[in-house]
């Protein structure tokens, strides 16, 4: 396709303060292609959380962006320990962070929820022991 | 938008102007290009926080306001007096006699804007009980971050509470009073802001929020503390003349806002730098169990602005002394006085590449290619502040690859290189 624009980044999983940083990048992107600031919103909030998940439960990944002009896809793959029941995982409030990372104010097992909230299409697959990949798709138009 | 004529405080001296990248890489809107050697503003991104005037060693940034001879085209002149002034002296911590010092140099009256600020706070507590507030609500108060947010995050402009800054009410309070006390006219009297920062100048001649100001004319505190400070010795008879409480004293040092409103879930943040950090995460959704937001532009609150005299961390003390025994809050606006802004401030777009999105995208492509060429070392001496912003302004057609001194020197070395080895051919 033309006019197409595609990001790949790694997220590092080993320093929590750097979660978060590249939905900030995304979001600037965003800003100076001049997309209404609903959509805007809707990619930084279910990125942003998708990103902090790939830090406490899979030690980093990478996130594929691709922006084209009737929607954005992010991809985003670790290889973390993978998700035992998905639909469970998907309710609010489930939530299996330690005390440590929920001291921090995360894990209050509103990750999830919130991507599909914010998104327009949520797709997981995982296997356990192997990984994790998510793809969230918003929608320009 | 880009037609709209933006009228702005903060201005270059072009003759102290020394180029060099203080000011470039500290404002907040990236707003400022070094061309041909001299600083210049771009007029659609400032936000007249006055960053630039604290920043700059040669003291080519400056802001534009009112003169004293201003004056002289009123019958009857009040000076609307912030309350950072009160911090500004270090011979004395008493208002009345700060306030009577007014009257004496040119004011044939004083009314304080801490008056209004608490009217603002009272109004801001009804408003966060009431509910009907989106959370986390900002405080509508420091114009500079209300210009901030009309050009960096427009996503919340629907969180900043629809009131009047304190000053445009005091001044109508304060013009109705003088009215019923005098017999002029209300054309005949002068209202007179005495200001700590540059960005309320730009708000009475160009409010974000507001039709038409209230208030006729800005001073800065700098301007008025020379004048005044010659007289604070002279004065015999020291009249009654505040009316103000801690409420809306403490307005002028950052958290005076928030403690006012009686809020429990409040972050109070001053400094550009810091507001910023806190709307992206408002904008983020991670400032959730946050009900109200204090924020202030200039480091510890309007007594850190721009135009005062006094360190703010020595202003800051003062104002605490001052407030130390006073009651909470006195009212002093009439009730019927509007609280409510007239209108939201408008979304200005612009950090957006062109408004038709595929040309936007691809410009977006280009400047990431172009941007990786460029060293990433952000040193801002092609003018740009930094290697992405240069990479921007190449492709908004301003700038060239050959400003980047690296990527010049580079050229150059292989011209050189070119010629040694035509020379050796023809040798």
């Amino acid at each position: 396709m033309d006019n197409e624009i595609h990001y790949t980044y790694s997220v590092d999983g080993s320093d929590f303060t750097l979660a978060g940083e590249i939905s900030s990048k995304v979001k600037k992107t965003l800003r100076q292609l001049g997309l209404p600031s609903e959509i805007i919103r809707k990619v930084a909030i279910s990125m942003y959380e998708a990103e902090i998940n790939m830090v406490i439960h899979a030690n980093g990944g990478t996130i594929d962006v691709t922006i084209d002009s009737d929607k954005i896809r992010v991809i985003l793959k670790d290889t973390g320990p993978g998700i035992p029941d998905i639909d469970k995982a998907m309710q609010e409030g489930f939530s299996t962070a330690t005390n440590e990372v929920r001291e921090l104010g995360f894990g209050a097992g509103m990750g999830l929820p919130n991507i599909k909230k914010y998104s327009d299409e949520m797709n997981i697959s995982s296997m356990v022991g192997q990984g994790t990949t998510m793809e969230l798709i918003i929608n320009i138009i | 938008m880009i037609d709209e004529i933006y009228w702005h405080s903060v201005t270059l001296e072009r003759n102290n102007c020394k180029g060099c990248t203080n000011c470039l890489k500290l404002c907040p809107t990236q707003a400022i290009r070094i061309q041909n050697g001299k600083a210049k503003i771009l007029k659609e991104r400032c936000i007249d926080c006055g960053e630039c005037i604290r920043v700059c060693p040669y003291h080519a940034k400056k802001a534009v306001t009112d003169g004293f001879e201003c004056l002289e085209n009123y019958k009857f002149n009040i000076a609307l007096v912030a309350p950072a002034f009160y911090g500004q002296f270090s011979k004395t911590e008493d208002v009345d006699l700060i306030l009577t010092a007014l009257t004496i140099i040119g004011f044939d009256d004083v009314f304080e804007v801490a008056q209004g600020a608490q009217a603002i706070s009272a109004k801001t507590q009804e408003l966060l009980e009431s509910g009907q507030l989106l959370k986390p609500a900002i405080s509508s108060a420091c114009p500079a971050v209300s210009r901030l947010i009309a050009v960096r995050f427009p996503d919340l402009i629907k969180n900043i509470i629809p009131l009047r800054s304190p000053m445009e009410i005091s001044a109508e309070h304060a013009r109705r009073v003088a009215i019923k006390h005098t017999n002029f006219k209300s054309e005949e009297i002068g209202i007179f802001f005495i200001s700590p920062c540059a960005a309320k100048a730009t708000a009475v001649k160009d409010g974000l929020s507001v039709n038409k100001s209230e208030v006729d004319g800005v001073i800065s505190i700098k301007d008025t503390y020379l004048k005044l400070a010659q007289q604070l010795g002279n004065i015999e008879n020291v009249k009654k003349l505040t009316h103000s409480g801690k409420a809306g004293i403490l307005w002028a040092t950052s958290g005076g806002e928030s403690r006012a409103t009686h809020a429990e879930r409040t972050v109070s943040v001053d400094g550009i730098h810091n507001v910023i950090n806190v709307l992206d995460d408002i904008e983020d959704d991670r400032l959730g169990d946050i009900d109200y937001v204090e924020a202030l532009a200039c480091p510890g609150g309007c007594v850190g602005g721009p135009l005062t005299t006094e360190n703010n961390f020595v202003a800051r003390s003062r104002i605490k002394r001052i407030c130390k025994h006073l009651p909470q809050r006195i009212h002093k606006i009439d009730d019927d006085i509007e609280r409510m802004w007239d209108k939201p401030p408008v979304y200005r777009p612009v950090m957006k590449l062109d408004n038709n999105i595929k040309t936007a995208m691809q410009m977006a492509i280009e400047l990431d290619e172009i941007r990786d060429r460029l060293p990433g070392l952000d040193c801002g001496s092609c003018g740009s502040p930094c290697c992405h912003s240069l990479a921007e302004d190449i492709v908004r057609g301003y700038a060239k690859e050959t400003d980047c001194i690296f990527l010049l020197k580079e050229k150059l070395n292989s011209l050189i290189q070119q010629m040694t080895d035509k020379k050796e051919e023809n040798d």
